[in-house]
C-alpha cells in the first residue's frame, strides 16, 4: 500500500544534517565517523560492527548483523509567493538483528560507542532468546555468498551541494508560472532530497557501504469556481520521484509544467461529470504504474502470501505458493512482469540488500502465468522446492530492506514492471485504435483490498475517447476492479518508447509501519470493458 | 534486558528527563545568533512485538532523541533536525539552520515566536513499558487460543514512553510525558474463508486486556466463515466503534478553516466563508477532541496549552482549526487542538439492541484501506473486513463478503439511527498506539456500498 496524504504528517520526523556535517565522504569510513563531531574518538565503522558482531556470537547468536545508516534529507514547501518550510535533516544509528534459537531478535540505538553497541547487540540476542519460548519453526536462512564493496546511487548533483537559493527560486517561478494562468487560485509546491550512507556487517562476512539518493520536485495546483461551488486539484505525479541527484529536479521542466498542470485543473472545473458504465480504459504510465504496484508487487510478495501480514498490509490472493508458481493465470499473455533492483536511476536500485545479498532481475510473471514471488533469505527457503523443479538455485532475490537504523529489515518489494511489447506501439496509437475508452493520465484515488482482489482508481486528468479520438475531458471518474480478471482484460502495450518509470517514497506496510520507496515501469496499456463509477456524489 | 517497567518511577535508559531536556535545549540556544531560535525536543522509547503465524515473527526495542532547531532572522526562517546531541554536533546545527534561514526567502506569513506560556498543571502517571518476555506472553496468549480453535494468529504489540520539549530564545520551555500502547489481532481459518480481528489501545501497557484481543479475533474468525455473497448497495449499517474509528477521525483532518474559507472545502460556504454556526450533522452529533484523553497531549506543535476543541455541537458545526497566522488574518483565537484526539458522544442504545432493530443490514467490525476520493464531500473509499454480517429481521443471520464502500464520514453523520456507549479503539490502519479515538457504535441508514470483494 501506499501512505495516505495525512499520513506524511506523522514521518516526515527522521532527517537530515547540516551542511556542515553533510561534507563527509563515503568510501572513506573513518571520516564518516570522526565527522559526525560526536564523542565516541576515532574507532572505525568496521571496528564498531565487529564489536556488535562479537558481543551477539558471544550472547548466543547464530547469525548477527548490523546496519549503521547516516541518513540526511530536505523538504523545501513553498505556497503561493511564500516559502512556507525549508526544512534539513539528519540521523544517525544502528540496529542489530540476532538470530538464536531459530528467533529473531532486534535492537537499536542512536549512542555509537563500543559499550552501547555491545550492549544492543546482547539486548538483539535476549530478544531473540525470548521470543523462542513461543517458536514453533525456526528461521532457516538460504546461503548468501559474503560480499564486500561500495554502491552509490547514479547521480550527477549532489541535491545537498546546491544552495538552497537556488531551489526556492526554482519552485517560486513555477508557482507564479501557474498562478499565471486564469481560475488558478492556489499552488504549493515541494523538493524533497535524501542521501542515506549506510553500512552493513553480517556474521557471515559481508561488509558494504552504500550511499543512496532521492530526489522529488512536486506541485498541487487548485481551481476553485467564482461560485464556490466546485474546486479541483492536479498534482505533478507525472512527475516520479528517483533515485537521482538535483539533474533530475532541473530537468523536470516544473516552469514549464506548471502552466499546463494549471490549465488542467481549471478544464477540469468545466469538464463533463462522467457517465457510470463500461469502458476500455488507456491508462498512461504516470497512472499505470500504482495499479501495478496495488494489484501486482503487493500479491507476490512472498510474505503476504504465507500469512505474515495478515494484521496490517493483508494475505494475498496469489497464494498457497504450491498452488499457484507456474499455474496461476494473473493476466492476459501480454503480460510480463520482472523484478529488479538494478534500472538506472530507479528508486529500488542498490548494490546489496539489507542483508548483504546482491539482488537479481527476475521474472515475476512471463506470458500472464506466475513464475515466482520477492523474497529475502529467509523466504528463499521456502520456494526450495520450486526452485529445484525449474533448475535454479535457491537463492534470494535481494528485496530486504528496513526504512532506517530503528526499524528491522524484511522483504519489501524491488522495482516491478511491466515489459514492453514486442511492436512499436505508442500511447497515441493505442488511443487511435479505440472505439469507446477513457484515457487517464497521473495516479489519483487509490484503494485496494487485503488480499489485493477488488481495487478503485482515480487519476488525475481523464479523457473521452470516440472513435479513435479524444474528445473532451471528464471528472469524477474511478475504475474499479478485480485484478484477475482486470490483467485478463490487458489487449494492446505498448513498445520500448513508451517505457516509463513511475514511483513513490511511502510504500507501507510492516508493523511498526516501515516507508519503502520504490519505481515501477511500464508502458501505456489498454484494458478491456471495465467498470467506471461516478465519485461526483451530493448528498 | 534490563529495562525498567515504569517510566517515571525509573528513567528508560535515554530517555529525557525535564532538568536533561531543559539543560540541553539551552545548551542549544547557547550557540544561537539568529533572531529568533526555538527548539523541539523528542526522546522516545518504542518496543513491539510481531506475531505471525501462531508465532513471533520479529520483536525490537529502540530508542532516539531529536531536536529539530529552528532559526529566524527578520521574517526569514529554516530548521535543522538532527538526532546528534554532543555540543560538536549541536552547535554545527544551529549554524546550519542560521545559514539556510539567511538564505531563504521573506515569509509575509511569518508569526514571531511565544513567549512564557501558563500550562495546566502536569498530571503524574506511571507508564507502565512491558519487556520482550512479558509481549511473547502476552503473544501466547492469542496464539494459544487460536491454535486451541484450530485457527492462524498474527498481531502485533507497541508499545511507546517518551518525553518531548520546547524551548525558544523568548523564554518559552514547555515539557510533557507520553505514553503509547496497542495490541492487535488477526486470526483467519486454515482454509481461509474466515478471518476476525480484535484490538486495544491504551495509553499505557496495563490498559491492555491481550485476552480479550485473543478472544474477540478467535471468534469472529469461527463466526465469518463461508462468507456468502449479498447485492452491493445502500444498507443500513451497525458499525462497531472501532469501524465509527476508522471513519470519523476524518472529519478532523478536513476541519481547516484556512481551506474552508478558500472554498477548497466541504466546511466551505456557497458562496464565500465557511460553515461554522451552520446544521451539519444530525442534531445527536457532538464531536470533540479532548487533550485529557491521552498521555502527552498537552502542548501545541507551536508551544501553546492544548485545549478541548469542540468541531461539531448538537449538529452544528462550533469551530474549525485555525492556526496563528489565519486566526491573526480572520480575527479569530488560534485553536488549541490536541491533534489526533478525537472523540464522538455516544447513546443509549447497544449493538445488541441496533442488530435487534434492524429488517435487514450490514453488521461492520472495521473498516480498512480508506483513502479520499473527493475532498469537495469528504469522500472516502474502503473495504469491511475481519467480520462482515448480515443482519435479517433483527438477527445476525450470515457471514458475507467483504464490500467497497463509497461514503462521506459527514453524510454518515446525518443518517445515525443510534448511538451506544463511546469505548476507545485501535483504529489506524497500522496498528500504531497514536492518540485517543474513543467512538461509539452507531446504527446508520443508506450506507453506500458499491462493489463486492473476494477478499477475505
Amino acid at each position: 500500500m501506499t501512505h495516505s496524504r495525512r499520513d506524511f504528517i506523522k514521518t516526515v520526523s527522521a532527517v537530515a544534517a547540516t551542511s556542515a556535517i553533510g561534507t563527509r565522504g563515503l568510501g572513506t569510513v573513518d571520516r564518516l565517523i570522526s565527522s559526525t563531531g560526536s564523542s565516541i574518538g576515532d574507532p572505525t565503522y568496521r571496528e564498531l560492527t565487529q564489536v556488535a558482531l562479537d558481543a551477539a556470537r558471544a550472547a548466543g547468536a547464530t547469525y548477527a548483523d548490523i546496519r549503521i545508516s547516516a541518513r540526511r534529507s530536505q523538504r523545501i514547501s513553498t505556497r503561493e509567493n511564500r516559502l512556507q518550510g525549508a526544512d534539513d535533516s539528519d540521523t544517525l544509528g544502528f540496529g542489530v538483528r540476532a538470530l538464536s534459537n531459530g528467533a529473531w531478535g532486534f535492537a537499536a540505538s542512536n549512542i555509537l560507542t563500543k559499550d552501547v553497541v555491545a550492549q544492543i547487540a546482547r539486548d538483539a540476542v535476549a530478544i531473540a532468546k525470548a521470543n523462542s519460548a513461543v517458536q514453533l519453526r525456526p528461521i532457516v536462512l538460504a546461503p548468501a555468498p559474503a560480499a564486500t564493496g561500495e554502491w552509490k546511487s547514479p547521480i550527477k548533483i549532489d541535491p545537498f551541494d546546491v544552495p538552497i537559493t537556488d531551489k526556492v527560486a526554482l519552485l517560486l517561478e513555477a508557482n507564479a508560472a501557474a498562478l499565471k494562468v486564469q481560475g488558478a487560485k492556489f499552488v504549493t509546491s515541494n523538493m524533497f532530497f535524501l542521501r542515506e550512507e549506510k553500512t552493513l556487517a553480517t556474521s557471515d562476512g559481508t561488509f558494504v557501504v552504500q550511499t543512496i539518493y532521492r530526489a522529488q520536485p512536486s506541485m498541487n495546483v487548485t481551481a476553485v469556481s467564482a461560485d464556490f461551488a466546485d474546486f479541483q486539484s492536479r498534482q505533478s505525479n507525472d512527475v516520479a520521484p528517483m533515485g537521482l541527484g538535483y539533474e533530475y529536479v532541473t530537468g523536470a521542466n516544473m516552469v514549464e509544467n506548471a502552466t499546463r498542470w494549471a490549465n488542467e485543473a481549471v478544464q477540469k472545473l468545466s469538464a463533463k461529470s462522467v457517465d457510470v458504465g463500461r469502458y476500455d480504459l488507456v491508462l498512461h504510465p504516470s497512472h499505470l504504474w500504482l495499479t501495478i504496484h496495488e494489484s501486482v508487487a503487493h500479491p507476490t510478495e512472498l510474505d503476504r502470501a504465507e500469512g505474515f501480514e495478515a494484521n496490517y498490509a493483508g494475505t494475498s490472493f496469489v497464494s498457497p505458493p504450491e498452488k499457484m508458481l507456474g499455474k496461476l493465470k494473473f493476466g492476459s499473455p501480454l503480460m510480463n512482469i520482472r523484478g529488479d533492483r538494478t534500472q538506472h536511476g530507479s528508486l529500488s536500485a542498490i548494490g546489496w540488500d539489507d542483508e548483504g545479498v546482491k539482488p537479481d532481475d527476475f521474472m515475476i510473471i512471463k506470458n500472464g502465468i506466475l513464475q515466482d514471488y520477492q523474497t529475502t533469505r529467509e523466504q528463499a527457503m521456502q520456494l526450495d522446492w520450486w526452485y529445484k523443479s525449474q533448475g535454479k538455485p535457491t537463492r534470494s532475490h535481494g528485496c530486504s530492506y528496513g526504512q532506517s537504523w530503528q526499524d528491522v529489515q524484511f522483504q519489501r518489494m524491488p522495482n516491478v514492471s511491466l515489459l514492453p511489447g514486442d511492436k512499436d506501439i505508442s500511447y497515441n496509437d493505442i488511443i487511435a485504435a479505440t472505439d469507446r475508452g477513457i484515457a487517464i493520465i497521473g495516479d489519483g484515488s487509490f484503494s485496494i483490498d487485503q488480499q489485493r482482489y477488488n481495487a478503485q482508481f482515480g487519476g488525475q486528468v481523464f479523457y473521452e475517447i470516440k472513435g479513435g479520438k479524444i474528445v473532451g475531458m471528464l471528472k469524477d471518474v474511478a475504475y474499479q476492479m478485480r485484478t484477475p480478471d482486470f490483467w485478463g482484460s490487458l489487449d494492446m502495450i505498448g513498445g520500448q518508447k513508451s517505457y516509463e518509470l513511475g514511483g513513490a517514497f511511502s510504500d507501507g506496510k510492516g508493523q511498526p509501519s516501515q516507508s519503502n520507496a520504490i519505481s515501477h515501469g511500464c508502458v501505456p496499456s489498454r484494458f478491456r470493458n471495465i467498470n467506471v463509477i461516478n465519485t461526483g456524489r451530493k448528498a | 534486558m534490563s529495562r525498567p517497567k515504569s517510566l517515571f518511577g525509573a528513567v528508560p535508559a535515554g530517555i529525557l528527563t525535564r532538568a536533561e531536556a531543559e539543560a540541553l535545549g539551552k545548551r542549544v540556544l547557547s550557540f544561537a545568533k539568529a533572531d529568533e531560535t526555538s527548539v523541539s525536543i523528542n526522546s522516545n522509547a518504542r518496543a513491539n512485538t510481531r506475531f505471525a503465524v501462531n508465532q513471533v515473527s520479529t520483536a525490537g526495542d529502540d530508542t532516539d532523541t531529536t531536536l529539530s532547531i529552528r532559526s529566524t532572522f527578520g521574517k526569514r526562517s529554516a530548521s535543522v533536525t538532527t538526532n546528534k546531541t554532543d555540543d560538536a554536533s549541536l552547535s554545527a546545527a544551529v549554524k546550519a539552520a542560521e545559514e539556510l534561514a539567511r538564505l531563504s526567502v521573506e515569509d509575509p506569513e511569518s508569526m514571531p515566536g511565544l513567549g512564557p506560556q501558563t500550562y495546566p498543571p502536569e498530571r503524574s502517571q506511571t507508564i507502565s513499558f512491558p519487556e520482550a518476555a512479558e509481549r511473547a506472553r502476552a503473544v501466547k496468549a492469542v496464539t494459544d487460543r487460536a491454535r486451541a480453535a484450530g485457527f492462524v494468529a498474527t498481531g502485533y504489540i507497541e508499545s511507546r514512553v517518551g518525553t518531548r520539549a520546547l524551548i525558544n530564545s523568548r523564554g518559552l520551555f514547555a515539557f510533557e510525558q507520553s505514553g503509547g500502547c496497542s495490541m492487535t489481532a488477526t486470526v483467519r481459518t486454515p482454509d481461509g474463508t474466515g478471518s476476525g480481528w480484535g484490538g486495544a489501545n491504551a495509553n499505557d501497557w496495563s490498559g491492555i486486556d491481550a485476552d480479550a484481543v485473543g478472544a474477540t479475533a478467535t471468534e469472529k474468525a469461527g463466526k465469518s466463515r463461508n462468507p456468502v455473497a449479498v447485492e452491493p448497495g445502500r444498507y443500513t449499517v451497525v458499525l462497531e466503534p472501532t469501524a465509527v474509528g476508522n471513519l470519523i477521525p476524518i472529519i478532523a483532518f478536513s476541519a481547516q478553516a484556512r481551506s474552508a474559507d478558500e472554498g477548497r472545502s466541504f466546511f466551505s460556504k456557497p458562496g464565500g466563508g465557511n460553515k461554522i454556526g451552520m446544521k451539519v450533522a444530525d442534531e445527536r452529533v457532538t464531536l470533540v477532541s479532548d487533550p485529557a484523553d491521552n498521555i502527552g497531549s498537552s502542548i501545541t506543535g507551536d508551544g501553546r496549552p492544548t485545549e478541548k476543541v469542540v468541531f461539531i455541537e448538537n449538529g452544528i458545526l462550533k469551530n474549525l482549526n485555525y492556526d496563528r497566522f489565519w486566526a491573526q488574518k480572520q480575527g479569530k483565537q488560534p485553536t488549541g487542538l490536541a491533534f489526533g484526539c478525537m472523540r464522538l458522544m455516544g447513546g443509549d442504545s447497544s449493538i445488541p439492541q441496533m442488530i435487534a432493530s434492524t429488517e435487514r443490514g450490514i453488521l461492520v467490525t472495521r473498516f480498512w484501506y480508506i483513502r479520499p476520493v473527493d475532498q469537495r464531500t469528504i469522500l472516502f473509499t474502503g473495504l469491511t473486513r475481519d467480520g462482515t454480517f448480515l443482519i435479517e429481521n433483527g438477527k445476525v443471520t450470515h457471514s458475507i463478503k467483504n464490500f467497497r464502500y463509497n461514503e462521506s464520514p459527514i453524510f454518515m453523520l446525518n443518517n445515525v439511527e443510534a448511538f451506544g456507549a463511546p469505548v476507545r479503539v485501535s483504529a489506524s490502519e497500522d496498528s500504531s498506539p497514536g492518540a485517543a479515538i474513543i467512538m461509539p457504535p452507531l446504527k446508520v441508514r443508506d450506507f453506500n456500498f458499491t462493489s463486492l470483494s473476494d477478499a477475505v
